[in-house]
């Protein structure tokens, strides 16, 4: 069948590139589901997949086997450099650059400077804590292959899928949805560009 | 028996708009009801969005908004003429800008102690109402920051209170409460906003997988950052939110103590008290609960939110009322019994002004809406009403902006030596602005309810029962009879625990 492009003298069409296959995504319908395919799929040996929930589920943590992020240490860096930084403020401003005598008070008094340290620790302890736990997750991810799946909008309404992506050594464009089907998947798709 | 009340509760459950305020304490209470699962919950509360929104939001939107342009007129004619346009004179330079403030900050604490503190109660009902709460906050916050911009002579020298390097080499006072104040709020404000938005993270993916048009798709996807629901990221996320919640807890407590150290750290006779820091933060949970009750009740008619937010929901926060209600006229009382047994007679003569004096309405408004208008709520038939309840929430908003009016004007205006007194009247730019204030908060909220989450979806969905597994026996039709959260291995839920009574 001939197109526009053949005519074009020097020019030739673009050999058809064979499709990139991220991973299989397959949809659970319920929590008990979900958690004893987990289970299975950790004991399968994979280890680069993930399950994908509208909440957090109480008991996958032990079923895929995540380990406790480092995020609350990442805090409490937070916390002590505002703490720091509350105090340093307070004793540059006011009893070291322009000394400010006031009713008396001493140039560097620790107890009227409380309040300023608290709300600075507070204040980047908090900010540590939602940055850090988006920069963790990696989030904003904004173009994620997961999302051309149609089926995979209902993650954030009431559905639940185990995604296994095709780095993983164990992937295998077959086999792999075969066993997700045999777990008790309502349905699998190969997520490919 | 045990059974009898567990399918009671199931029956209970099924209902749309059913009474789940009856209490058992072998069973919890269904905490969403209308037989809704979780696709129903997702359905209840982006149909709030999705749905045409009903004639009373255009109603409130187009108050809200003319209410906003009277703001904005008002500051703008304050900023241009001077603040002798508000009723301040000397000796009250505090009118009603720092009035309306101290009113606007605490209206804010509900919302974090709904979030922050009930989750650290591990209260589920809060997970119908903490976004709204939150929201509330975010914009009473919003609302409160105008007035100690605007309260000062030079307005445009506001940026003064901030550590900024200027060309006077001059750094702000941080032993003053007033900068205290500054780093509260502030830290409030931030605090509150992003444990808001963190929050909101997963329902605005949740609306993003919704969404029918292009722009709505990609607005809410960039705010959704491209959330998945990835179980890793849940779990950073719950780890996140609950430190989170664990330093908005001492903020509530912290930031209107420290506002309430604007007047205790001074010198005025009914201001320099050790009980302001307490007394002020239980008077803040009260006018913000009051709040919530005053938008939540609406709402939930409105928007049809009746089955996610319950009559439990609305029982337990009239609850809290009355409890910070009693605290506040605890704290009334022991100001009294302070200022006649102790030999200040300045401070005597302060309260006894306070019941006697010029602004005596004042007093009368004040005691009747903080502490005798909650009262009903010890009735069940009178806090099951709901219009009953919103007009004693409203009672309650009215009072506790009068007890910072009586705080406020009371003290300033009659102070140590007669020859200082004088009256305090409000001008109309005065009572326009506050007016005005309600309709930045209004518009706000009424925006708010259109185009973002109003219910935690996702914590929502945690406190059903088919949240939570079974080892494989409970289904998607789960019924509240199988779930048994508390139950570890104990076959014979009907044996009595404490046998012979």
């Amino acid at each position: 069948m001939t197109t526009m492009m053949e005519t074009k003298p020097g020019y030739s069409q673009p050999e058809p590139q064979p499709a990139v296959v991220h991973g299989a995504l397959a949809e659970f319908p319920d929590v008990d589901s979900i958690l004893t395919a987990a289970h299975t799929v950790r004991s399968a040996g994979y280890k680069v997949w993930d399950v994908h929930s509208p909440f957090p589920i109480h008991g996958i943590d032990a079923a895929i086997g995540i380990r406790p992020t480092i995020l609350p240490w990442l805090i409490l860096c937070g916390g002590v450099a505002g703490l720091t930084g509350g105090l340093a403020l307070q004793w540059f401003c006011n009893a070291y650059d322009y000394q400010f005598l006031i009713s008396g008070k001493p140039m560097f008094s620790l107890p009227a400077n409380i309040p300023i340290i608290f709300e600075c620790t507070v204040l980047i302890s908090s900010l540590t804590a939602v940055f850090g736990m988006f920069a963790l997750n990696r989030l904003p991810l904004l173009y994620n292959p997961m999302f051309k799946s149609k089926r995979f909008k209902r993650v954030t309404d009431d559905k639940f899928f185990i995604w296994i992506a095709a780095a993983d050594k164990k992937f295998d464009e077959k086999t792999t949805p075969a066993f997700l089907q045999a777990i008790g998947a309502a349905a699998v798709e190969i997520i490919e560009d | 028996m045990a059974t009898e009340v567990a399918q009671l509760f199931d029956a209970i459950a099924r209902q749309h708009n059913a009474d789940n305020t009856t209490d058992d304490p072998r069973f919890r209470a269904p905490l969403v009801v209308g037989g809704l699962d979780i696709a129903g919950v997702t359905r209840t509360v982006c149909g709030v969005s999705e749905r045409s929104m009903p004639p009373a939001w255009y109603v409130a939107l187009g108050i809200s908004l003319c209410l906003l342009g009277m703001f904005g007129t008002c500051i703008g004619y304050l900023i241009l003429t001077g603040v002798g346009v508000w009723g301040n004179n000397i000796p009250d330079a505090w009118g009603f800008g720092i009035v309306n403030f101290v009113f606007w900050v605490g209206i804010g604490h509900a919302g974090t102690l709904i979030s922050a503190i009930l989750y650290l109660f591990r209260q589920n009902w809060r997970t119908g109402i903490n976004r709204m709460a939150e929201a509330m906050t975010i914009f009473a916050v919003m609302c409160a920051g105008v007035f100690p911009g605007i309260h000062v002579g030079r307005p445009w020298l506001a940026y003064y209170l901030f550590p900024i390097p200027n060309q006077m080499s001059l750094w702000p006072q941080f032993r003053s409460p007033l900068l205290w104040d500054v780093f509260a709020v502030g830290t409030y404000a931030t605090v509150s906003l992003i444990f808001w938005y963190t929050g909101m993270v997963p329902d605005i993916a949740t609306f993003r997988d919704r969404a029918t048009s292009k722009i709505k798709q990609f607005v809410y996807g960039i705010f959704a950052l491209g959330w998945n629901g990835s179980s890793r990221h849940w779990h950073r996320y719950e780890r996140a939110y609950l430190i989170l919640a664990a330093l908005a807890t001492p903020l509530v407590l912290s930031v209107h103590s420290v506002v309430s150290f604007d007047f205790a750290v001074s010198q005025v006779p009914g201001w320099h008290t050790t009980i302001f820091p307490p007394y002020f933060v239980a008077g803040a949970i009260y006018g913000g609960f009051a709040m919530v009750l005053c938008l939540v009740i609406p709402a939930r008619e409105l928007f049809g939110l009746k089955d996610v937010i319950t009559k439990r929901h609305i029982d337990n926060m009239a609850k809290i009322l009355l409890a910070t209600s009693m605290m506040v006229g605890y704290s009334y009382l022991m100001e009294f019994f302070v200022a006649a047994y102790g030999n200040n007679k300045f401070e005597r003569f302060t309260f006894f002004n306070r019941v006697f004096g010029p602004y005596w309405w004042g007093w009368c408004i004040m005691t009747f809406c903080n502490v005798v208008s909650p009262q009903i709520v010890w009735s069940k038939k009178l806090r099951s009403n709901m219009v009953i309840l919103w007009i004693a929430a409203v009672f309650g908003n009215v009072g506790m902006w009068f007890e910072r009016f009586e705080i406020i004007v009371t003290s300033l205006t009659r102070d140590f030596v007669p020859s200082s007194w004088h009256q305090f009247t409000p001008t109309w730019v005065d009572l326009c602005t506050l007016a005005g204030s309600f309709g930045l908060f209004g518009t706000m909220f009424c925006l708010f309810c259109k185009y973002l989450p109003t219910v935690a979806m996702a914590e929502v969905k945690t406190v059903l029962p088919q949240a939570h597994a079974h080892g494989g026996h409970l289904g998607p039709d789960a019924k509240r009879t199988d779930y048994r959260p508390d139950e570890h291995s104990d076959p014979d839920l009907d044996a009595p625990r404490f046998a012979n009574r």
